[in-house]
């Protein structure tokens, strides 16, 4: 690829094109960095100004990392008399760590709880919008079902207002069915909402994949099933997870109906990190531990897929 | 390896009839082609067999054996698809053992297996390559690889040369017809290719718009077609038709057409009314003292011979000469037609009028 090329872009196409991207990437990236940074802070430097961003350092930006924010998160702390805490020595680096504040911690806060809810349902909810979304869209796509159009329109409308605007009809009847503050309640609004979503973006992507070969399996010998599993779902890998990503990503940042339908033994997190806010006072390390902890799992998760996501559809096997 | 026999064969599709009351059969062993133009209803036919497609009614008889409403998995048919079809998610090696695996053989067993069918086929080199990479002609091969690992009852082959540039045809078929020779497995292979059809097939089914016209070697289906549309289909160029209107009586010897008399191979039933005399460019003969004659229009030189087109009354008629022999543009030549290898249409219904030389041919 020396000289002029019409499919290959130039060398500084490129190079801008490179540039312009990264760019944008930092630009995205600056306040997810700085959570990530204020979660090491101490609430006063975490208030500073100018701001800190460096992290150790005798320079007027640098901080001195600390884990206080993630103590904080994870435990409830009283305040002591000085004769307490004379008596008792501390106990390990986090007892040490609250000590400054003339504290003691006393147990677990509900942050770990409300994160292991948050996954419960995101995951919970992400598979069953996955699962049935990739059965119903495979129906739509292979079989003649009757007014199948009619179907995917009806479908589809269920996307077409806001899913709040139903909250007290739905807040009421979950109320009346005991589903109320349950997991499987959260699971199976979310799945509602992220059903037709799947359906119709697995249905594309199996109307994508040609028939052919899965009568290929059935001819050779396989049933229908086996012929889906084996041959068809493979296939769909780029399709299902991308479905899984947007289920996920709304299904853990939903916050409205979680406020609304969980108090205690469902609440996920984004209703709770708020809630740290007014825990003897602002304590915005805590906070930007929280949010740092709940952006993790959605990351992980992409990058996982992101394999079958750039993947592409790039097979070839089938001459068209 | 089994026989098939077809009675009755149909297929709807809502209003649409694909495959019309069609019926032959296919002997154990044979290499059968079924042949027509794109949309005449072949590949509906073979997946009906396969069981890719159930018929709206009819019969079809796996030695013996009434087949027509099982699951494919259940008929032990092969079935090569035009696109291959090969599972990209897969390497070579998985593809052609995956039938085997659906049996349930053991590993080692289907290892041998692939390795035997890799050899026979030429690919021993790209068993574990992905199929993605692979070239058209490779493909073709794994695609056959994947039917005949299992060795089943018959295969199914749908245009299988249809993806391969020209050169490359020509030697997959060869392959392919070298294959079956040696396997002896009975083949059922669609194509709208009537070279094809006629170079590689030990019998021929000719289909078009949902019927088949005619069934029978390729020798019958040249010499002696059974509709006009098959004595169009076939040759290149194809069949002649000088139109007249006349009649025939039974038994008769010769005819009168447009003023002159012509030999004919004895009649079997009589007929009056507009007829087609057909007859194949080879069998014409230019002759200066013939009475019948016609004005050279053109000519084609393809090497030995040369393929003459002169205008008659009763239209067109191509001539194929040997090329040493000359005729000019504009100049009027008479021409003879050789009598055994007549054949009259009955041009209202296309259908050949019985005679001593397609006796016991036609069908339908
Ligand atoms: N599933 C289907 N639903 C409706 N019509 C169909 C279906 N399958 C085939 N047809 C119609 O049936 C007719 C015959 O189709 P078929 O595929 O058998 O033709 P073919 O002879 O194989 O043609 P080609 O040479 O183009 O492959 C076509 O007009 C086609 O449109
Ligand atoms: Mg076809």
């Amino acid at each position: 690829m020396s000289s002029f090329s019409v499919t290959e872009p130039s060398n500084r196409t490129k190079w801008f094109a490179g540039t312009l991207v990264i760019l944008y990437a930092l630009i995205t990236m600056i306040p997810l960095v700085w959570i990530a940074l204020t979660g090491f802070k101490s609430p006063a430097d975490a208030i500073s100004y100018p701001p800190k961003y460096i992290i150790g350092g005798e320079s007027e930006a640098g901080f001195e990392p600390t884990l206080e924010g993630y103590v904080n998160l994870f435990t409830t702390r009283t305040r002591q008399t000085q004769e307490f805490l004379h008596a008792n020595p501390p106990e390990n680096w986090a007892d040490e760590i609250v000590r400054q504040y003339d504290m003691v911690i006393v147990g677990p806060s509900k942050f770990g709880q409300r994160f292991l809810n948050s996954v419960i349902i995101g995951f919970g909810s992400t598979f069953l919008s996955v699962f049935l979304g990739t059965l119903a869209a495979y129906a739509f796509s292979r079989f003649k079902i009757p007014l199948a159009d009619d179907l995917l329109f009806f479908i589809l409308s269920t996307r077409m207002m806001p899913p709040i605007a139903v909250a007290i009809p739905i807040f009421l009847m979950y109320r009346q069915l005991g589903l109320s503050d349950t997991h499987l309640g959260m699971i199976l609004l979310y799945t509602g909402v992220n059903i037709s979503l799947a359906v119709w973006l697995l249905k594309s992507f199996i109307d994508g994949i040609p028939t052919e070969y899965e009568e290929a399996a059935l001819i050779d010998g396989y049933t229908r099933f086996q012929a889906f599993y084996k041959v068809v779902l493979p296939q769909a890998a780029t399709g299902i997870a991308s479905t899984a990503i947007f289920c996920l990503i709304f299904a853990w940042n939903e916050y409205a109906f979680a406020v609304l339908l969980t108090t205690a033994n469902a609440q996920t997190a984004p209703p709770f990190i708020p809630t740290i806010i007014g825990v003897g006072g602002l304590d915005w390390p805590a906070i930007a531990a929280g949010v740092t902890i709940f952006l993790l799992p959605v990351m992980i998760f992409t990058i996982l897929l992101r394999k079958h996501l750039l993947r592409g559809i790039t097979f070839g096997a089938v001459r068209k | 390896m089994a026989q098939i026999v077809i009675k009755n064969l149909k297929k709807e599709f809502g209003d649409f009839t694909a495959v019309r009351e069609s019926s032959f059969t296919i002997e154990d062993g044979e290499f059968f082609m079924l042949l027509g133009p794109s949309g005449c209803g072949k590949t509906t036919t073979l997946r009906m067999i396969a069981g890719l497609e159930l018929p709206t009614s009819g019969e079809i008889l796996l030695d013996g054996e009434e087949i027509s409403q099982r699951p494919p998995s259940q008929r032990d048919i092969a079935f090569v698809f035009q696109m291959f079809a090969l599972y990209p998610h897969m390497n070579v090696r998985k593809n052609i053992s995956y039938p085997l695996v659906s049996q349930g053989m053991p590993r080692a067993q289907v290892k041998a297996k692939v390795a035997e069918v890799a050899q026979i086929l030429g690919i021993e080199g790209i068993l574990d390559r992905p199929v993605g990479g692979l070239s058209g002609g490779d493909r073709q091969r794994v695609a056959l690889g994947r039917a005949i690992v299992r060795e089943p009852k018959a295969f199914m082959m749908d245009e299988p040369l249809g993806a391969l540039d020209a050169e490359f045809r020509e030697h997959m078929a060869e392959e392919l017809r070298a294959l079956h020779d040696r396997m002896g497995a009975t083949t059922v292979y669609v194509t709208h290719d009537q070279l094809e059809a006629m170079q590689m097939g030990d019998k021929i089914v000719v289909m078009n718009n949902a019927v088949v016209e005619q069934f029978g070697t390729p020798q019958e289906i040249y010499d002696k077609p059974a509709t006009m549309f098959v004595a169009s289909f076939i040759g290149s160029p194809c069949m002649n038709f000088v139109n007249f209107n006349g009649q025939l009586g039974l038994n008769a010897h010769e005819l009168e057409m447009l003023g002159s008399r012509f030999g004919v191979p004895q009649t079997r039933e009589p007929f009056e009314g507009e007829m087609a005399f057909g007859v194949r460019p080879e069998h014409v003969t230019l002759s200066d003292a013939a009475p019948f004659r016609g004005e050279v229009l053109a000519t084609e030189y393809l090497g030995t011979t040369q393929i003459v087109t002169l205008k008659t009354a009763g239209g067109e008629v191509k001539a194929r000469i040997p090329s040493n022999q000359t005729a000019k543009t504009g100049e009027s030549v008479g021409m003879t037609f050789d009598p055994k290898t007549v054949t009259l249409f009955d041009r209202q219904t296309g259908r050949a009028l019985k005679s001593e030389l397609n006796e016991g041919v036609l069908h339908g």
